[in-house]
């Protein structure tokens, strides 16, 4: 029941064409490819096709426990931890499949980075929150540390707020505050890809609106993949919106036609608002 | 399709819904009394086509606050958004239409101080084709019937081949005899009015079918009205 980008690309004269957006949708950074995803015996994902294209925003909704968060924790191999999860299928970047064996998790960490629903900064100052996971990679100069710093702050629209307190704690600062650094924090190791988990659910609507401006900065610098609850936030960030339901995705389709004439009832009646 | 979880927003849907049938059913009416005051030379129809008219702009108002707050309160989406804003853009073309009718209505009172010796078998079936694609497009509003739309949609052409029709004929009664311009005049804009009438009609059943399908409706629209190149020379010239 999936349907995926590529059968989509196949045909793609699904119903009146001249309606669907005209916004084309980039190469695919990411493609995954038939993707199952175990909790123990529990099948969580069941043959998922996605491609998330290169510098845009793919969005995921659908209903608690529908599986989209398990599908961000299968992009980073968070589920390795975890002994019984498992995933089979293909998650290829760069011709890799990513969710193979052998593959080394700490470089696979830094190329797809991941922010969370609760801003966790580390009880550290903000400066060292910064540098903490840089310096598991690089070993950089104390002058290319500092511009390292600038560098991620103000691409995470925090700089000007805390260029004059960088060595105090970072728990002093407020939610949205804390969630924008841990952005910085993720970025700050340069990855490709960022996975935002229900970024903003934790946040009041003025540091959501923050967060959602500096993830329409962020995509022309990194491919984003966000799942969020607010159906209204992934109309308005995402370039392509894909629907979850019970481990299937259902449909996926460019934001502008997910939101105004989407094609499967199980999507319309999910948006509208009718089950859920 | 499933109820809201939200039985409000349900109920606020089916009460737009009912706004947009009975603000049709007004401008029905209207239209009806309207071509009856110019085929019957009824002054009591014409009044009442007039007197509508306010009621109609005070129910596009309050359809239309409707539509801000649900917009501001409900953030709708997919159908619920497309019935939402469709409705309206189809109080504004329902509202027009119940101006055209008070404009003919008005038209009717001059004309009928004129006798005149032609039939109005051309207008008398203008106005009737008009009546009976407003009464279907205001049953699929009800009823969010896309069928019943296209149907509207498809028979626009053939209002604007009588409005063609009569164009000319009335403009040959004028150049016979330079008396009858007064009354042929009113006339002509009289069917003006009724072929604009049918236009909106027309947009309406795009806007339904749009609401209904998710897709517009892309072929090239019928139009006919061919009048504004029309020529009709004397005899002998």
């Amino acid at each position: 029941m999936s349907n995926s980008i590529t059968e989509a690309d196949a045909k793609p004269n699904i119903g009146t064409v001249s309606t669907r957006s005209t916004e084309a949708l980039n190469e695919p950074r990411i493609a995954i490819r038939n993707l199952d995803f175990y909790y123990g015996a529990n099948r969580a994902l069941k043959a998922i096709n996605l491609d998330f294209p290169a510098g845009q925003v793919t969005g995921m909704i659908g209903p608690s426990g529908c599986g989209k968060s398990t599908l961000l924790r299968v992009l980073n191999r968070m589920y390795d931890l975890y002994p019984g999860q498992r995933a089979t299928g293909e998650v290829l970047m760069d011709g890799e499949n990513i969710i193979a064996p052998g593959i080394d998790l700490n470089q696979l960490r830094s190329r797809i980075g991941m922010v969370f629903q609760k801003p966790t900064p580390f009880p550290m100052s903000i400066y060292e929150n910064i540098t903490f996971g840089v310096k598991l990679h690089e070993r950089l100069s104390k002058a290319d540390m500092d511009e390292r710093v600038e560098w991620s702050l103000t691409r995470a629209a925090l700089w000007a707020e805390v260029k004059d307190r960088l060595h105090s704690s970072a728990m002093g600062l407020s939610g949205g505050q804390q969630q924008r650094l841990c952005i910085a924090r993720t970025i700050a190791v340069r990855p490709e890809v960022i996975l935002f988990d229900e970024p903003t659910s934790a946040l009041d609507p003025i540091s959501t609106l923050k967060i959602e401006e500096l993830i329409d900065e962020l995509k022309r610098e990194f491919t984003i993949a966000i799942v969020t609850h607010n159906m209204q936030q992934a109309a308005r960030c995402a370039d392509q919106v894909a629907f979850f339901y019970l481990g299937e995705m259902v449909e996926v389709a460019a934001a502008a036609d997910m939101f105004t004439a989407p094609k499967q009832k199980r999507t319309q009646e999910y948006i509208t608002g009718r089950f859920g | 399709m499933s109820e809201h979880i939200v039985k409000s927003y349900e109920t606020e849907l089916n009460r737009l819904r009912r706004l947009m049938t009975e603000m049709g059913g007004l401008v029905e009416s209207q239209v009806e009394m309207a071509t009856q005051a110019v085929l019957n030379k009824d002054a009591a129809a014409a009044a009442h086509a007039m007197e509508t008219d306010p009621k109609v702009d005070a129910m596009e108002r309050e359809a239309e606050q409707f539509v801000i707050r649900m917009l501001a309160l409900r953030q709708p989406m997919a159908q619920d958004l497309r019935q939402i804003v469709s409705s309206l853009k189809m109080t504004g073309d329902l509202e027009r239409i119940g101006d055209y009718a008070a404009n003919v209505a008005k038209r009717s009172l001059v004309l009928s101080q004129f006798s005149l010796n032609f039939p109005f078998a051309g207008l008398s079936q203008m106005s009737r084709l008009v009546k009976e694609n407003l009464k279907t497009i205001i049953d699929a509003i009800g009823e969010s019937d896309a069928d019943k739309a296209l149907q509207v949609w498809r028979s626009d052409a053939a209002i604007d081949d009588l409005y063609n029709t009569i164009f000319r004929e009335l403009i040959t009664y004028m150049m016979e005899d330079p008396r009858t311009i007064t009354p042929c005049t009113h006339l002509l804009f009289i069917a003006k009015n009724l072929e604009r009438i049918g236009d909106h009609a027309t947009n309406i059943a795009e806007t339904i079918y749009y609401a209904v399908k998710g897709e517009p409706l892309t072929d090239a629209r019928p139009k006919s009205d061919i009048s504004a190149y029309a020529v009709v020379r004397p005899a002998g010239e």
